[in-house]
């Protein structure tokens, strides 16, 4: 098994574990989807108009508290050192970590998006296709939230830097995640030309986003 | 002299004692001359008078994204090159390009009232200007966080760098997009569009606030350079302090 599969099983395994934080990310998600209601009133209209939205501004604030786990527990126990030192490349490392991330933390969201959508009073349309937005610009805001926490890894007490320097880099995938959802129902404009850009954009954020992360891990743990 | 003589800090700030006060010099004139040609530019046909908001409002909206250049500009210095000052220069000029984006954003939005009917619409150019400002913030965050300056300095290159994706987005959002906010008239394929009698005041304000920015940029270095010696003899008298 090489170094770089090697990484990649054992943050899967770390975050599947007890303490290891995967599905609260769910929860978390689920919680604020029912407060939605609490906050703007339960007329069943209203929700489904800004359903798709409100899942994606989850998805956000979920991914970005999710960010923690990425490389702050093991900058604390030294493997991010060893991984530092390690013979495999830092970014291919730091990939691996990132999409390792992802299934833990964005794949369940995607999955419990339809069930959401319950809760939203969104049609099964409607719910298909916010997830599937969600499933091509989850991975973008993973790799962009990468990128915060590299530069803030090395910070004992980071408090809300790390959302406040992800957050403006994060608002294209936002405006054509919604975009997308709504096409998908409303659209003049085609699902088509959003959702290629959600594409294009995580496609963009993986290069970016890595090799960013690679460079500040380089330069903040000396 | 060599240019690369200024990389040295005592050098830099040998020479920079002798030209800020031409540069403030050079300064207030550009504004008197700027402000002069502004007060005097016709009035526009249909907006009267509250076109010269535009005077201020376009040369702030140009600093803003030189200002974010310049500091791109540093971040290479400090990653590729490790230009001494290259920190230094970004970590100064990031809180004069946050005012002037905020001077942007509040002159854009006091005209926006009269002309457009509202404070703010979330067209592309005015969100994309709001994300800088915002991105403004978060460098200046990032250099607060990080108690050395050096590492501090590395840290915000790459996110400047990451960043800079925003200028270009900024300057075309209203060619990609169907936006509210006038479309580019000076900066184009083509020509300026816009009148001479607006023209030249404008292109006027705009030197006043290039060497406005310029003036307190460098002002700025040299207080960051003076602070970190300060900051390295404090850790050194710590150090020898009787009983450390």
């Amino acid at each position: 098994m090489s170094a770089l599969s090697a990484l990649f099983m054992r943050d899967l395994r770390l975050a599947v574990r007890v303490g290891g934080g995967a599905l609260i990310g769910v929860l978390f998600f689920v919680i604020v989807v029912i407060l939605v209601p609490f906050a703007i009133g339960p007329d069943p209209n209203l929700l489904a108009r800004i359903g798709p939205a409100i899942l994606w501004l989850d998805a956000l604030l979920a991914s970005l508290l999710a960010l923690d786990r990425l490389l702050a527990a093991d900058y604390e126990d030294g493997s991010l050192d060893l991984i530092l030192t390690g013979q495999s490349a830092l970014e291919l490392a730091v990939a691996a970590k990132a999409i390792a991330h992802w299934l833990t933390t964005g794949l369940p969201l995607i999955i419990a998006t339809p069930l959401l959508g319950l809760f939203l009073n969104l049609e099964w349309r409607t719910s298909a296709a916010v997830a599937l937005t969600l499933l091509a610009g989850t991975p973008a805001l993973t790799f962009i939230g990468l990128i915060g926490a590299a530069l803030s890894v090395a910070l004992r007490r980071g408090g809300l830097l790390l959302p406040v320097l992800v957050l403006p880099l994060t608002v294209p995938v936002l405006i054509f995640g919604v975009a997308a959802s709504n096409a998908a129902i409303v659209g003049p404009l085609p699902f088509g030309t959003p959702f290629t850009i959600l594409c294009a954009l995580t496609l963009l954020s993986s290069v970016v986003g890595v090799v960013a992360a690679a460079t500040a891990l380089r330069h903040g743990l000396e | 002299m060599a240019l690369i003589d200024l990389a040295n800090p005592s050098r830099f700030l040998n020479f920079t004692e002798r030209v800020l006060p031409w540069l403030a010099g050079a300064t207030v004139i550009g504004f008197a001359l700027g402000l002069s040609q502004a007060y005097n530019a016709p009035d526009d046909y249909q907006q009267g008078a509250t076109v010269k908001i535009m005077f201020i409002h376009v040369p702030s909206a140009w600093l803003a994204m030189f200002g974010w250049a310049l500091m791109s500009a540093a971040a290479l210095g400090t990653l590729v090159w490790r230009h001494p000052l290259a920190d230094v220069a970004a970590k100064s000029a990031a809180p004069i390009g946050a005012a002037f984006t905020l001077i942007c954003l509040i002159t854009g939005s006091l005209w926006g009232r009269p002309m457009w009917g509202t404070y703010w619409v979330w067209d592309a150019r005015l969100t994309s200007v709001l994300v800088l400002f915002l991105m403004y913030l978060g460098v200046i965050a990032l250099h607060r966080a990080v108690e050395d300056p050096t590492r501090a300095g590395r840290a915000a290159a790459i996110l400047t760098l990451v960043g800079a994706i925003n200028l270009p987005i900024i300057k075309f959002s209203v060619d990609w997009w169907n936006t509210l906010h006038q479309g580019a008239s000076v900066l184009r394929l083509g020509g300026s569009t816009v009148y001479p009698t607006i023209l030249v005041p404008l292109l006027d304000m705009a030197v006043a606030f290039t060497l406005l920015f310029v003036t307190l940029h460098l002002a700025a270095m040299r207080n960051e350079i003076l602070r970190r010696r300060v900051r390295t003899l404090r850790l050194m008298q710590a150090q020898s302090a009787p009983g450390s």
